[in-house]
C-alpha cells in the first residue's frame, strides 16, 4: 500500500507539472466552475467555523452584553469571569478528572484488547480463522438489545462501578476491522516464515516484531478510543447513579441540558436576573472547557484520523 | 506426531481409524494456533459475555420476566410483549419517527459529503484547502452532550444568533427547539454540520486513487471541468459510494439515542420519540420498568435491523455488482 503522504505528494507533483496547462485551459466555463465553486467553499467554511467562533466569543463576553444579543462575532466587555466560576463548582472538577481516568485507562485497556483480537485474526493460517470473525462481525449486525446487555452488566456486578465503563466497552469492532487490515498490509507471511525458522513462536513474533513496527496502528487506534470515551455519556447514563463517579459529560449534561445549576454558587452576582445571566455564560465557558481537549490535540493529529480512516477504507 | 499420522494413513481402510484421523489433522491445525488463541481468549470472552450472552437473554422478550428472575425461568408467554407492541398507539408513531428522521438524514447527509468532496478536490492543494479541511473536521470532535447544549444556545429564542438575524430582518424569532414540527430539520441539520467534513475523507481518500491520466485524456478530448467530475470523479468513487449507501440502509432502524435523546422535551416528544429512546424509558427508567417488554422491542428492532441490511447489500450486489459479503 502507498502510504498518504505518499500519494498526497505525487498528487502535488502532478499537479505541478499540469499547472501550466490547466492555466491556459482554465477560461470560459471552466473559469465560471472554479469562482462558483471557490466561493461556495468559503461560505462553507465560514457556515462551519461560526458556530464554534460564536460559543467562544460568548463565553469570554460580559453576560448583560451576551443577554441583550450584542455578541456577534467577537467578544463584547470582555472578561474571564465565567472561567473563574466553574472551577470553583466542584463538580466540574470531579467530572474532569473521571473523565480522565475513563479516557486512559479505558483506551489503555481498548488498545491491548484490540491487538489481543487483531492480531491472530490477521493471519491466515489461523485455524478457524473464518468462523471466528464471523462471529465477531456478526454481533456487528445483530445485538440482544439494550435491556439484555444492562441486566447482564448488572448480574456481573458492574452496576454503579467504574468498571461498568471500562469493561463492556473493552472492544470496538470496528476498530479491530482496522487493525486487522493494517496487519495484513504491513507484515508479509514471508517475514512471518523467516522468524519461525529462526525459532521464533507466535507470540515472540507479535512482541518482538510486529508490535515495534505498529505505532502508527497503535496511534490511530488510541486516537478513536480515547476521543470515544471522552465525547460519550450513554454508558454513564444507564450503568451510573453516584455523582462522585460521573464523567464530564454527565455533569455537562445535567447544566448544559438540564439546566440544573446551582444558582447560590454564583455569589458575586447580586440580583436574580444577574444571577441567570451568569449561569448562561457558564454554559459557554464550560462548552468551551470541555471540548479544548480533545479540540487542542486535533489539529496535530488530524492525519493519524485520516490515515485511519483511510486503512478501514481499504476494507470497505 | 509424524509417525502415527503415518499409521493413521495406512490404516485407512476402516471408517473409524479415518474419521480419527481426520480429527486428528484438526487437532494438529488446532494445536499449531494454540499461542494464537492464547492471544484470543480474552477478546473473546469478552465477545461471548457482552456480546453473545445478551442475544441469549434476549429471550426474555418472549417470557414475562421480573426483576430477581433467572433469564430462563421466568414463564413463557410466547409472542405476547410483540403483540401488545404492534397493537399498542405507539407502534405506528414510534416506527414512524425512526422512519422519518432516518431517512429525512440518509437523503440529506449522504448526497452532501460526496459533493463536498468533489468541490474540495478541484482545489489545488495548498493553505486554502487545508484550512477548509481543518475547520470542517472540527465539529466532528465536538461531544453529543456540547452539540446539544450549543444549539440550545445558538437557536435561543431571545439571544441566539439566528432569531436576532430575523428579528433583524424583521422576521418573527422561531422557537426552534420548542416547535415539535422544527425537531426533525434541526435534528438532520446540525448532523450535516457535524458530520460532513469528516465523511468526506474516506471520498477523498477514494478521489485521491483515481488515475490522473484519465483526466489528461478528457482534457485532451476537450472535457470541460464539470464534465471531468461527472464522468471520470463520480464514477471512480462510486463502489465507495455504493458501500457506504449499504452501510446506511442498513442502519436506518438504528438510529442513534444520545442525540435525540437529549434534543427531547415535552414540547417535542410527539415526533422525536423513536424506538431506541422509547426502549429506554420502558425499561430503565420510570417505576414501572418492564423489562420483558423493553426488550421484545429492542429485539424487533434489531431483527428490522439485520433484515434491512441483508435487503440493502443483495439489492446492491444485483444493481452494481459490489456488495459488503
Amino acid at each position: 500500500m502507498v502510504s498518504a503522504e505518499e500519494e498526497v505528494s505525487a498528487k502535488a507533483l502532478a499537479a505541478r507539472v499540469r499547472r501550466p496547462r490547466n492555466r491556459i485551459r482554465d477560461t470560459g466555463a471552466d473559469l465560471v466552475f472554479t469562482i462558483v465553486n471557490t466561493t461556495l467553499l468559503i461560505v462553507v467554511f465560514l457556515l462551519v467555523l461560526y458556530p464554534l467562533v460564536w460559543v467562544v466569543s460568548a463565553s469570554f463576553s460580559d453576560p448583560i452584553a451576551v443577554g441583550s444579543g450584542r455578541v456577534v462575532l467577537l467578544p463584547v466587555d470582555f472578561t474571564v469571569k465565567a472561567y473563574k466560576t466553574i472551577f470553583q463548582y466542584s463538580r466540574v472538577w470531579s467530572g474532569y478528572m473521571n473523565s480522565i481516568f475513563y479516557a486512559v485507562v479505558g483506551t489503555l485497556v481498548n488498545v491491548g484488547m484490540t491487538i489481543l483480537a487483531a492480531y491472530p485474526l490477521s493471519r491466515r493460517d489461523l485455524y478457524g480463522k473464518n468462523f471466528i470473525m464471523g462471529l465477531f462481525v456478526f454481533s456487528m449486525m445483530f445485538s440482544g438489545g439494550l435491556i439484555p446487555f444492562f441486566l447482564i452488566v448488572n448480574k456481573l456486578g458492574m452496576y454503579d462501578t467504574r468498571w461498568a465503563i471500562i469493561i463492556p466497552q473493552a472492544l470496538s469492532i470496528w476498530n479491530m476491522l482496522i487493525a486487522i487490515t493494517f496487519f495484513r498490509t504491513s507484515f508479509p507471511p514471508e517475514l512471518l516464515e523467516a522468524a519461525q525458522l529462526d525459532g521464533c513462536n507466535d507470540i515472540q513474533y507479535l512482541t518482538k516484531i510486529v508490535l515495534p513496527l505498529s505505532g502508527p496502528i497503535i496511534a490511530v487506534l488510541a486516537l478513536f478510543y480515547a476521543v470515544g470515551h471522552w465525547n460519550q455519556y450513554f454508558t454513564a447514563l444507564i450503568f451510573l447513579a453516584s455523582k462522585d463517579l460521573f464523567p464530564l459529560q454527565l455533569v455537562l449534561r445535567d447544566i448544559l441540558i438540564a439546566n440544573t445549576i446551582d444558582l447560590n454558587l454564583l455569589e458575586d452576582a447580586k440580583t436574580m436576573a444577574a444571577k441567570a445571566g451568569m449561569r448562561d455564560l457558564l454554559k459557554f465557558a464550560l462548552i468551551v472547557v470541555s471540548s479544548v481537549p480533545v479540540l487542542l490535540i486535533y489539529p496535530f493529529v488530524q492525519k493519524y484520523f485520516v490515515k485511519g480512516l483511510m486503512i478501514g477504507s481499504v476494507k470497505g | 506426531m509424524q509417525s502415527s499420522y503415518m499409521q493413521g494413513q495406512a490404516n485407512n481402510q476402516s471408517a473409524d481409524s479415518a474419521r480419527e484421523s481426520v480429527l486428528r489433522t484438526h487437532w494438529r491445525r488446532f494445536r499449531r494456533s494454540w499461542q494464537l488463541y492464547l492471544l484470543l481468549l480474552l477478546p473473546l470472552l469478552w465477545l461471548f459475555v457482552f456480546q453473545y450472552w445478551p442475544m441469549y437473554g434476549a429471550q426474555i422478550a418472549f417470557r414475562n420476566f421480573l426483576p430477581g428472575d433467572k433469564i430462563s425461568g421466568a414463564d413463557w408467554v410466547g409472542l405476547a410483549n410483540f403483540q401488545r407492541f404492534f397493537q399498542s398507539a405507539m407502534f405506528v408513531r414510534l416506527m414512524s419517527n425512526t422512519l422519518y428522521l432516518s431517512i429525512y438524514s440518509l437523503v440529506v447527509g449522504f448526497p452532501i459529503p460526496i459533493i463536498f468532496a468533489l468541490s474540495l478536490n478541484q482545489l489545488r492543494n495548498g493553505y486554502f484547502k487545508q484550512s477548509v479541511q481543518l475547520v470542517s473536521y472540527a465539529p466532528y470532535f465536538i461531544s453529543t452532550v456540547v452539540l446539544v447544549g450549543m444549539l440550545l444556545q445558538f437557536l435561543n429564542l431571545r439571544t441566539g444568533p439566528i432569531n436576532l438575524a430575523l428579528m433583524a430582518l424583521g422576521q418573527e424569532p422561531v422557537h426552534f427547539m420548542g416547535t415539535a414540527s422544527m425537531f426533525p430539520s434541526v435534528y438532520v441539520w446540525s448532523g450535516v454540520w457535524q458530520f460532513t467534513g469528516f465523511n468526506t475523507v474516506i471520498y477523498l481518500a477514494a478521489l485521491s486513487t483515481i488515475d490522473p491520466a484519465l483526466h489528461e485524456a478528457a482534457v485532451v478530448d476537450g472535457a470541460n471541468r464539470l464534465q471531468r467530475i461527472w464522468h471520470i470523479d463520480l464514477r471512480g468513487i462510486l463502489p465507495t459510494a455504493v458501500t457506504l449507501l449499504i452501510l446506511n440502509m442498513g442502519q436506518i432502524v438504528n438510529i442513534g439515542f444520545e442525540k435525540i435523546y437529549l434534543m427531547q422535551n415535552p414540547l417535542n416528544t410527539s415526533v422525536s420519540e423513536v424506538i431506541s429512546t422509547y426502549v429506554y424509558k420502558v425499561g430503565l427508567i420510570g417505576g414501572m420498568t418492564n423489562y420483558s417488554y423493553a426488550s421484545a422491542i429492542g429485539l424487533f428492532n434489531s431483527l428490522i435491523g439485520l433484515a434491512m441490511l441483508v435487503a440493502a447489500n443483495q439489492l446492491a450486489k444485483r444493481l452494481t455488482g459490489s456488495s459488503l459479503w
